[in-house]
């Protein structure tokens, strides 16, 4: 174990999941997050011991299969530790995954939730309830957080770590459950439904909008069907109303617990890194716990090095003498001196190529500001993050093994 | 596909997974078209500001402004979408009747499925139309669109709002837009990606959910940051045997310390390109689509300059 700050804050992941139960990791799309929070995941049932849990949205399919998640809905599944054990493992810990599916999860939401079978099933077979979750991106954010309460409020797991679904903004997923308690609990929903509720209990039939602006004008431009589809919708969901909103809140709760810390994960690109630099800004002005920031395939620093730069320079200003050189050797492939120049030109040139972007990178990681007490940099992978061992070589740069 | 094709239509969509600069080939096309000397209208649907940006230009709002000679850019925003198509199409004269529209507006999209995404399609192919009907100051629409995840229900939106509402203005007024949309001449459906196993996992299957739940025209599947291949076959076994132990002390030898460090970044941007290949090879044989490349470019910033170069070698490859 590493040493810890003069603070006490932790300086590693290790120390830094020790003392939490959630772990959310997000960030823009394309960073690479399902792949670090899978990574985290395998490192902390390793080390740490115990049950780790990774909830996962949307990994690439080699990597599912690798965790054995193929085919598999809602259910979390244990990663054979055979599996681990040939990667080379010996976990202290079990590793479990599981996979969301939003559907399934709306659905058993609504079963929770309904007075009784007869409403639940009315609700379920609602055409405007059914595009609302098969369709719409939102209610995939809400039911991700709602999911993750659910696991934890189970108590089964030590560590769950939660890869969070690629929103537009990465913040959207943190107002889900407020904008699903208001858009549930809200004077609208009253407003919308009164005119079906003016005739006595739950009475379906249409009465007359016209005298007030907003009905005349939502009955003109979305038809009066349509209008008593969204009523019906939410008449059947009054009995859920409240469930709903004290649920919701439940989970604002949990994700500001000191249990909860967030791992912002980023590439040294300027777009993602702008992204994640406000995220980081957002959780902290909100109260959350911004607990590491995961820099993720980066440039080997030795693209950074003078000497490689004055080397790339002799390959490619000296490719012939280098050449000639060469050929003196016992190889016979290199007696082919412009070949040989030829390939050396091209290497110092590929180096001067990546050594640019090694330093735009670099400078993007100088100027990093408010960032979190734990910050890791993850290498690029010559290969894609797809079975157990690419993870644990991950895990072995995020937990500082390697 | 040629670039007089791609550039004759009148509406072309850019959608990929997010990151794989979307915003970047958008830019790009609009350069490109305002070179053959088309007027362009760029929309940024998703409003961050990424398009004005690849211009060095502050954000635009919903009115479109110039960002560059020939392209108008402006920012999709739905609920100044919904007044004008009430202020428009509807007729109805003063939005302050609606008391407050916003929370309304947001109520309402938020509950009503497709209500968003209709009036996001609808602005931009009620522009395409006017285009068409020689009303509007542009002659070809270019989309900066949803990602993967958002796309087909808004392309889809005209025909689920039809399959939902069984009468009203709405359902007359989603027809024509079903219509041009579906008219090859009209739209194309760009998908960009990056040569990586998951933005191609996802274009695989974006590309047959268009083909299955949208009536669209696709156009090219555009593979943006594509690393250059550094050897041939031959060149590679002599890079080899200039990584042996022999070979790489002399070359230590002869230009210093560094020349290991540059023989292994050889190495992996040889590795790089390799993974990347094989996706490509996915890529190809599953989509059925033409392939664009745009080489990945060693550069150190973003903004115009990068813009140009990858309008350059989108023209390249598009025979402009």
């Amino acid at each position: 174990v590493s040493p810890q700050h003069d603070s006490g804050r932790p300086a590693t992941l290790e120390q830094l999941f020790a003392t939490k139960e959630i772990v959310v990791c997000c960030g823009s799309g394309g960073v690479g997050k399902t792949s670090v929070a899978a990574a985290a995941a395998l490192g902390a049932a390793t080390r740490l011991g115990g049950k780790t849990l990774v909830l996962t949205i949307d990994p690439a399919r080699r990597l599912a299969t690798a965790l054995g998640l193929d085919g598999i809905g809602n259910e979390a599944h244990r990663v054979p530790e055979e599996v681990l054990k040939t990667a080379g493992l010996e976990p202290r810990g079990e590793l479990w995954a599981a996979m969301l599916d939003t559907k399934q999860s709306w659905d058993d939401l609504v079963r929770r939730h309904a007075r009784d079978t007869a409403t639940a099933n009315r609700i379920l077979e609602n055409r405007l309830y059914t595009s609302l979750t098969a369709r719409f991106v939102q209610s995939h954010d809400y039911i991700a957080m709602e999911r993750l309460f659910e696991i934890h409020a189970s108590g089964e797991y030590d560590l769950i770590v939660v890869d969070t679904p690629p929103t537009r903004n990465a913040v959207d997923f943190l107002d889900a459950p407020a904008r699903m308690s208001e858009f549930f609990g809200g004077r609208l929903v009253r407003w919308l439904t009164m005119p079906y509720r003016v005739g006595g209990k739950r009475s379906m039939r249409v009465i007359n909008f016209a005298s007030r602006p907003f009905y005349q004008v939502a009955d003109r431009v979305l038809g009066s069907k349509f209008l008593q589809d969204i009523a019906e919708f939410f008449l059947n969901f009054q009995g859920m109303y409240e469930g709903f909103v004290e649920r919701a809140q439940a989970v604002e709760t949990l994700m500001h617990d000191r249990r909860t810390t967030f791992a912002v994960v980023t590439t040294l690109e300027a777009a993602p890194l702008y992204e994640a630099e406000n995220f980081c800004a957002v959780l902290r002005e909100r109260g959350y716990h911004l607990g590491a920031m995961v820099l993720n395939k980066t440039l080997p620093d030795t693209l950074l090095d003078p000497d490689g730069a004055a080397a790339a320079a002799k390959f490619c200003e000296a490719s012939g003498p280098l050449a000639e050189a060469a050929a003196t050797l016992s190889n016979p492939i290199l007696a082919d001196t412009a070949r040989t120049a030829r390939v050396l030109h091209t290497i110092g040139e590929s180096y001067a190529n990546f050594s640019v972007v090694a330093m735009r990178e670099a400078e993007l990681r100088a100027e990093l500001a408010r960032v979190p007490d734990v910050v890791v940099r993850v290498p690029t992978f010559e290969n894609d993050i797809s079975d157990v061992a690419s993870l644990v070589a991950i895990s072995n740069v995020l937990y500082g093994d390697a | 596909v040629s670039g007089p094709d791609l550039l004759d239509r009148r509406c072309l969509f850019f959608t990929g997974k997010g990151g794989v600069g979307k915003s970047t080939m958008a830019a790009a096309t609009a350069l490109l078209a305002a070179r053959t000397g088309r007027k362009v209208l760029l929309v940024e649907v998703d409003a961050k500001g990424d398009i004005p940006a690849q211009f060095e230009q502050k954000a635009v709002g919903f009115t479109p402004r110039e960002v560059y000679p020939g392209v108008l850019a402006m920012a999709m925003d739905t609920e100044a979408s919904l007044r004008e198509y009430l202020r428009v199409s509807m007729r109805v004269p003063i939005i302050g009747k609606l008391g407050p529209l916003a929370r309304v507006f947001d109520f309402v999209a938020t509950a009503a499925p497709g209500v968003k995404e209709i009036l996001t399609i609808g602005k931009i192919m009620w522009e395409v139309r006017e285009s068409i009907e020689g009303r509007a100051d542009h002659d070809i629409v270019i989309v900066d669109a949803a990602a993967t995840g958002h796309i087909v229900s808004q392309l889809g939106a005209a025909d689920a709002i039809q399959e939902l509402v069984d009468v009203g203005p709405l359902r007359d007024q989603t027809r024509w837009l079903s219509e041009l949309i579906a008219d090859p001449h009209v739209t194309a459906v760009n998908v960009v990606t990056t040569p990586e196993e998951m933005p191609v996992t996802e274009t695989i299957e974006l590309v047959a959910r268009l083909r299955a739940e949208v009536d669209v025209p696709l156009g090219a599947v555009i593979v943006n940051r594509v690393l250059p291949e550094l050897f041939t076959h031959a060149d590679e076994a002599t890079f080899e045997a200039l990584r042996e132990p022999e070979a790489s002390a002399l070359l230590t030898e002869h230009a210093g310390r560094g020349a290991v460090e540059v023989l292994d970044a050889a190495r992996l941007a040889v590795s790089l390109r390799r993974t990347r290949a094989a996706h490509l090879d996915e890529l190809r044989d599953t989509v059925e689509l033409p392939l664009l490349y745009v080489p990945y470019l060693f550069v150190r910033d973003h903004g115009l300059r990068v813009t140009r170069m990858v309008a350059d070698a989108l023209g390249a490859e598009l025979g402009l």
